[in-house]
């Protein structure tokens, strides 16, 4: 019997638990992760030579339900063409029933590890807004992520954002006006989109099949960054402010580097939310602007009709901000108003304040 | 190479049914023949254990690893093996820190003969692997133990692979699985399956194919082992869990 030393138990013990890829084009460089119900793989897919992320379902997981929840994943991925949404290449099926998609290889860091970065903070409103666009985008579509947290962006080396792991998405039943991508969607029985893909061929586009759990009032999301209604588990309250919450939870993120509440399980994210625990961003930083400040805190309002009823608002008003205007969540009193409009001019202050200085010393030079 | 196919008759049984069971069977020849399956797997790591841990000589730690099975089947020590308690691994661990302790204090040892189920396996090979390998700090004695438990396991795994592929004429599919997973030099990242296909003279995909097909079944052997030497099914999932990272239905 060969002895097998340290770094070949190791490599068996992880090309064991590799799944059988072999009637597929993809090769399995690496495991790069592992969540609830898939582990995601760098591979090799050895037809078009390049790196992509290969994500397989766990074994454990197989059941019919997640089978669905998993092709429903990748096609709301597929249907999500936006620089902000990771692409999807190929979806398939193992010998074993397991369902696997591949999509485009992202390289960067979680959110979380550029937060450590301690980038300035004009530049970590950059980046969440182009998570906003994202986000956005889906919900003009009739999708709602429902799992918005700092491991699920992605940012690469020169700032581009990608809104990764649409395993909970939920496609709002009967979503109005623009969700003209989802035909053919009943979410179990509770209405239909049907209308028609101006964008797209509709014949090109599998029907979507229903997400059962998530429809079923399930608790699926991450406690720190739920929203009330979804850690309280009222399915039916589920809509864009749920990820308009988790929007607002992710800059209270990228503002005080620390998550809204803390507490590991759902009960105690619960109890946090009765008692109202949250720790304002300006007791954890006292540099962090009022007006920024205020727009978090209505993001991440208990009561979804107190917060922005669009994504698009809570970009607008991070936008006014970096622009130096006053936002609409926070009113300003005379000194603030009069400070910010300093900060906003103070080119052109300081311009005129050199000039006049010129002239004052011109004026006495003159005199003498 | 093991000189004595005495343990589990060299290769393990493929059976499911738990060996942890019958170890506690009223019947004395059932009994040695499922503590020699146990044994199979668990001999080495009991071995190198006592050898670091309790700073045996190598004669002495042979004796010991005797005498811990002889006495089992004896005394029938697995008997009082409760699964809700602990994991097997983790019971015989404590059961073989406790038998080197009341052996010490009784400062003898009785060797044992013709009774014993690791009467003439190759204790040399165990010396030579502790040589090869890095000694582990002593309060790290604990997952030693577990981690040389996992190289037995896989060590016997990869045997019974070797066996059945033999068997069946896959030669080719071994020596893939060989040159590549049982290489610590391999190759890693792109083109490291070309390299392989071009040395054994075969097309990547059948490298692709080849691996998967050996993986799996390698798997598969662990698995069944691991279901022979775990108590209940709670056990088994939650040792596959462990091991292999397995989530199984």
């Amino acid at each position: 019997m060969n002895w097998l030393n340290d770094e070949m138990v190791d490599h068996l013990r992880e090309v064991s638990t590799f799944p059988d890829l072999s009637r597929t084009p993809y090769r399995i460089l690496r495991v790069l992760g592992s969540g609830g119900m898939a582990t995601v793989y760098l591979a090799e897919d050895t037809k078009l030579s390049r790196p992509v992320a290969l994500k397989v379902m766990d074994s454990a997981v197989s059941s019919e339900d997640s089978v669905s929840r998993m092709q429903a994943e990748a096609q709301i991925i597929a249907r999500l063409e936006h620089p902000g949404i990771v692409p999807i290449h190929d979806v398939g099926t193992l010998p074993d029933g397991r369902v696997f998609y591949a999509m485009k290889f992202v390289q960067g860091n979680s959110l979380t590890h550029y937060s450590q970065k301690a980038a300035a903070i004009s530049e970590r409103l950059r980046v969440f807004l182009k998570i906003c666009e994202a986000v956005a985008f889906a919900h003009a579509h009739g999708i709602i992520h429902r799992d918005l947290k700092p491991e699920n962006i992605m940012v690469g080396a020169f700032g581009e954002v990608m809104v990764m792991d649409w395993g909970v998405a939920k496609i709002l039943p009967g979503a109005e006006e623009d969700v003209t991508t989802l035909a053919d969607f009943d979410s179990t029985g509770q209405g239909a989109s049907t209308a028609d893909d101006t964008r797209l061929d509709p014949s090109m586009r599998p029907p979507l099949k229903p997400l059962v759990e998530t429809m079923s009032g399930t608790v699926l999301g991450t406690p720190s960054y739920m929203a009330p209604e979804q850690a309280l588990g009222q399915t039916a309250g589920h809509s864009r402010l749920t990820d308009v919450y988790s929007l607002g939870a992710l800059l209270y993120f990228l503002l005080t580097h620390r998550h809204p509440y803390e507490g590991a399980s759902v009960q105690q994210i619960r109890e946090n939310f009765r008692e109202k625990q949250l720790l304002r961003p300006r007791k954890s930083d006292p540099t962090i602007p009022k007006s920024l400040e205020a727009v978090c805190m209505k993001a991440m309002a208990f009561e979804p009709p107190l917060r922005y009823s669009k994504v698009e608002e809570l970009a607008t008003d991070v936008e006014l901000f970096l622009s130096d205007l006053p936002v609409s969540a926070y009113e300003e009193n005379i000194i603030e108003k009069a400070g910010r409009w300093l900060n906003r001019y103070r080119f052109i202050i300081f311009l005129m304040f050199a000039y006049m200085l010129v002239r004052f010393v011109l004026y006495f030079l003159g005199r003498l | 190479m093991m000189k004595d196919s005495k343990i589990g008759g060299g290769l393990f049984p493929t059976t499911q049914v738990s060996v942890i069971v019958r170890l506690s069977s009223d019947d004395l020849a059932l009994r040695f023949q499922a503590t020699e399956s146990m044994a199979a797997v668990y001999w080495k790591p009991i071995y190198k254990y006592i050898r670091l841990k309790w700073n045996k000589s190598s004669e002495d730690a042979k004796d010991l690893t005797q005498g811990f099975f002889a006495r089992a089947i004896e005394k029938d020590s697995f008997k009082s093996y409760d699964p809700s308690r602990a994991r097997f691994r983790t019971f015989v661990r404590t059961c073989v820190d406790g038998y080197v302790s009341n052996e010490e204090k009784a400062a003898h040892r009785i060797k044992r003969g013709g009774d014993c189920p690791v009467e003439s396996v190759d204790f040399n090979s165990a010396e030579m692997e502790l040589k090869l390998s890095e000694l582990p700090a002593e309060n790290t004695m604990e997952d030693y133990f577990y981690k040389e438990w996992v190289r037995s396991l896989f060590s016997m795994a990869v045997e019974v692979l070797r066996h059945e592929f033999t068997a069946a004429g896959k030669t080719t599919q071994f020596e893939v699985f060989e040159r590549y997973d049982l290489n610590e030099d391999r190759a890693t990242g792109e083109g490291s399956y070309e390299s392989l296909a071009r040395a054994m003279e075969i097309p990547v995909s059948q490298i692709t194919n080849y691996l998967a097909f050996a993986r799996r079944e390698f798997r598969r052997i662990v698995l069944e082992k691991l279901r022979e030497i775990t108590a209940n099914d709670d056990e088994f999932r939650s040792e596959a869990r462990w091991l292999l990272g397995a989530n199984l239905k």
